[in-house]
């Protein structure tokens, strides 16, 4: 069971590491608008796949 | 691009009108929705087929929307727009002051040379393609190098190289696509809340992630205690336990040592002081313990209740920031801008309120708000100084007589000397009024807040007594069972009860459409027995249109309209400005010899033919005319606002305006009596205007020409006969009634949310999100009554539970944890 005194520390490096993140994305901002990206990445696409649309109506027309 | 107007029978019109998109009926305007007057024919070409519109504005919102490439917004969109206005002069004018300098300096950042930034707050969003269409839009504009909108609150962050495009371009260009964009300035007080946000967010993460460390290895020890553990395991885990408590006790839990040290400084029993004894009696103890290598630790009890708690208090802050940032931000967005005269009296020019000097003249218009403490030195007038004294009623003044900054201009253009400026102005007396609202807390939370202080002080009674008893029965259990009285019984419950409610059911009206500027504006709504409506621009648009135009046969619709409009191209009347705007582009007639009579109208000679237009009393005084009596009977049906147009011998052509019934205005009487409520209509105009809209609407009390005054007075009878009365009115010239009322709403877009007395502003166009508001308070009172009730039974059950030493702490912890997040998530309920 002394695998343990191994496991924990790592375990607790992994903690640090994911704490780090997690405050970085705080301070980043990426917490200040959660419904805009989900709407803005849907838009984007419509548009992407209508304007080809548009092409093609427009050369077989 | 050419304009793609077009008319009716172009052959391209097919029967697919509306295949685009499904969002406006068949035959309603494509852009907005409204029915199409029936003699317009207006078309915009979008993806090759003639959409109808129902006014100049939406073809010209609609015709830049395609002009621009942005023809698939109507494809996407969920929700018809906003009508358009088109770029009307006064907007011109009030957009064309963001480009001075010193009101560039409250609203506009620089980065480097000619690189400019300013937030910038767009109303008109009605669905998500509404982002799109003003993220793409903006973007695409020559000069703008970024543009970011943020969904939640609608606002927008531009950069843009100032060589190129000003402030005010933007702003222009944005409304030609319909929508309303104003400039506001994020200020310290929001910055600071942001700020405040992420630091929860953060104390919240680091809680809950060293939080599931020590839960998952207190699971261990107990497994070791009851199966057996190597003695140095346990005290390997009980240290690390200890280690990974410390940051959540110095950082996570840090806000509630600070407040409860607050509390106690000011002498006072608040929610932290128990909640601080609790978590460092507990974090002691269990330290010591750990050190000694003797006795129960607590940490897993101690991570798990700072958890929980940031937890339901970063909700609840959420929350109530939401709701009062669009609030603060509005008033700042108000751009104080005045009319200054030159010394001689002449010129004007439009400057920023905040530049005036003491001696400067200044004019203020009806509507305007006064710019700054000074005295009238021309003209009479009421003004309305609600915001500044709660006087409801307007107070008449004279030359001479003293204007207080921020009261409203009611009823007649004003000249006046400035005599006093800097803290007295507007924005600081708006600013004020709001705080002061905000700061009011419904009743029923300020009853929450009395009872748990009185609670707490109870509490802390009880659990010395408990400590006491136990410590001269069970020498032993004493601390452990005088720590779980303490956990179990903290109020947060209760104290979390209303607010988070109410929080919560702010956030949807919000959504709804419905910015609701006091708390206990949502507990009077449940109060209401009757509704009064104003008539102009609530149940109507309060905006007149064009219904028909009856011209002589020797003149057609076309020249009618253009030689009105010659006359009336200066003339600031509203019906004039209709009258422009509907001409379209003027043709080259110039009109002569000007001369107007107030409140009658105006006289002008073109190619030498001397015109009249105005009244049907102006018209007979001024010339020799006759109107036709087959006219004369077309009209009288209907109670129509009629302006003729003759020549010195005859009469040309008759203009007749209606000002529409908002087409859910029936919807929304209908749902209101439908909940039992009495619906009444007060109105200023006159009878028959009055009868025509109860009758459309449904309305079977109505009372015509009634004066503010009389207006309140009715209302305060009604409220003597103890009904509760909801007032809704258009928010500028209703101030008196509004605030006399018990709960008001008034209509108008956000912006004029600071001018208002009412406890609710209609944001949204659309006015069943009233009665659904109604359903909702309704509904919100419920939840309220339910957190109570299950906050008190809880802490009334449990406490004694815990004082006979039946509780474990961790339990006490969990117990407690859990009854305020059911608090928060039954709140949560009414989000959905």
């Amino acid at each position: 069971m002394e695998i343990i005194y191994l496991l924990i520390p790592i375990s607790l490096i992994l903690l640090g590491v994911i704490v780090w993140i997690l405050l970085w994305a705080v301070r980043d901002g990426q917490y200040d608008d959660l419904e805009g990206p989900a709407h803005r990445i849907l838009m984007d696409e419509d548009r992407i796949v209508d304007t080809q649309k548009n092409s093609r109506r427009g050369d077989a027309g | 691009m050419k304009s793609a107007i077009a008319k009716r029978d172009d052959p391209q019109n097919s029967v697919e009108t509306a295949a685009v998109s499904a969002v406006a009926g068949v035959g309603d305007c494509f852009h907005c929705g409204l029915p199409v007057p029936p003699d317009l024919d207006l078309y915009v070409n979008i993806d090759g087929v003639n959409q109808p519109m129902c006014c100049h504005g939406c073809q010209a919102v609609a015709d830049s929307i395609i002009a621009s490439g942005h023809a698939n917004f109507y494809r996407v969109r969920t929700e018809v727009s906003p009508t358009g206005q088109g770029l009307v002069p006064e907007f011109l004018r009030a957009t064309a002051v963001y480009d001075v300098p010193e009101i560039q300096d409250q609203f506009v950042h620089s980065l480097g040379a000619d690189m400019r930034e300013a937030s910038l707050i767009l109303e008109g969003i009605t669905c998500a393609a509404c982002i799109w269409l003003n993220e793409q839009y903006i973007a695409g504009l020559p000069g703008v190098t970024d543009v970011r909108v943020n969904y939640a609150t609608q606002r927008a962050l531009v950069r843009w190289d100032e060589t190129r495009i000003k402030l005010s371009e933007i702003l222009q260009s944005i409304q030609k696509i319909g929508y309303r964009a104003l400039p506001y300035n994020p200020d310290q007080q929001q910055e600071s809340n942001r700020q405040q946000r992420r630091l929860q967010l953060r104390r919240l993460a680091v809680a809950g992630l060293f939080g599931m460390q020590v839960m998952m290895i207190s699971i261990s020890l107990y497994a070791g205690a009851w199966s057996g553990m190597e003695a140095s395991f346990e005290q390997f885990f009980r240290w690390l336990s200890l280690g990974l408590t410390l940051p959540v006790m110095l950082y996570s839990a840090t806000p509630f040592f600070i407040s409860a040290g607050r509390d106690l400084a000011r002498r006072q029993v608040g929610m932290d002081v128990p909640v601080s004894l609790a978590i460092g009696i507990a974090f002691a103890s269990s330290a010591l313990a750990t050190i000694n290598g003797q006795g129960e630790i607590y940490f897993d009890s101690v991570v798990m209740f700072v958890f929980f708690l940031s937890a339901s208090r970063y909700f609840e802050n959420m929350a109530r920031q939401r709701c009062a940032a669009s609030v603060e931000q509005l008033a700042q967005s108000m751009p104080v801008v005045t009319t200054r005269l030159a010394p001689d009296g002449g010129a004007e020019e439009s400057v920023a309120a905040a530049t005036l000097a003491i001696g400067d003249r200044v004019l203020v218009r009806p509507g305007e708000t006064i710019p700054a403490d000074g005295e009238i030195i021309s003209g009479f007038s009421a003004l309305d100084e609600s915001l500044l004294n709660g006087e409801s009623i307007p107070v008449d003044k004279n030359v001479g007589d003293r204007l207080l900054g921020g009261s409203i201009n009611v009823t007649n253009p004003l000249q006046m000397e400035v005599k006093s400026v800097g803290a007295d102005t507007v924005m600081a007396e708006i600013q004020r009024t709001i705080e002061r609202a905000q700061a009011e807390k419904p009743p029923l939370a300020r009853l929450a807040d009395r009872v748990a202080a009185r609670f707490i002080s109870f509490v802390l009674l009880i659990v010395i007594s408990v400590a006491v008893f136990w410590w001269l029965h069970d020498a032993e259990r004493w601390f452990e069972i005088a720590l779980a009285v303490l956990i179990v019984s903290c109020p947060c419950a209760l104290s979390l009860a209303t607010p988070t409610a109410i929080s919560a059911s702010l956030g949807k009206l919000q959504s709804a459409g419905l910015l609701v500027k006091r708390g206990s504006a949502l507990e009077n709504l449940n109060r209401v027995t009757h509704v009064v409506f104003d008539k102009t621009g609530t149940l109507t648009r309060g905006r007149p249109r064009l219904e028909r135009v009856i011209c002589s046969p020797e003149y057609d619709r076309g020249q009618c309209l253009q030689i009105a409009a010659a006359l009336e191209q200066h003339s600031e009347h509203p019906l004039a400005r209709v009258l422009v705007q509907e001409a379209g582009v003027l043709e080259k007639c110039k009109p002569t010899r000007i001369a107007s009579t107030a409140g009658g109208g105006i006289c002008a000679s073109i190619d030498d033919v001397d015109y009249f237009i105005g009244n049907a009393s102006y018209i007979a005084s001024h010339s020799s005319a006759e109107m036709p009596t087959q006219w004369l009977e077309e009209i009288a049906a209907d109670a129509v606002t009629v302006v003729v147009l003759a020549r010195a011998d005859r009469v040309i052509a008759m203009f007749t305006f209606v000002d529409d019934l908002r087409e859910d205005a029936k919807t929304l009487i209908t749902h209101l009596q439908t909940l039992g409520k009495s619906v009444i209509l007060m109105t200023g105009d006159g009878d028959a205007a009055a009868r025509r809209v109860a009758d459309l609407t449904g309305i079977s009390d109505y009372r015509a020409q009634m004066s503010p005054h009389g207006k309140m007075e009715a209302v305060q009878a009604l409220q003597r006969e103890s009904s509760a009365v909801l007032m809704i009115g258009d928010g500028v010239n209703d101030a008196p009634v509004l605030s006399s009322a018990d709960v008001s709403i008034a209509m108008g877009g956000a912006s004029s949310l600071a001018k208002t007395s009412a406890d609710i502003v209609l944001t949204a166009n659309h006015l069943p999100a009233i009665a659904q508001s109604m359903i909702f308070a309704a509904e919100t009172q419920r939840i309220v009554y339910q957190n109570m009730g299950w906050a008190l039974m809880y802490n009334f059950g449990a406490i004694p539970a815990a004082a006979m030493g039946l509780i474990a702490p961790w339990l006490a912890a969990l117990g407690m944890s859990v009854s305020s997040l059911l608090v928060v998530l039954n709140a949560l309920r009414l989000t959905r």
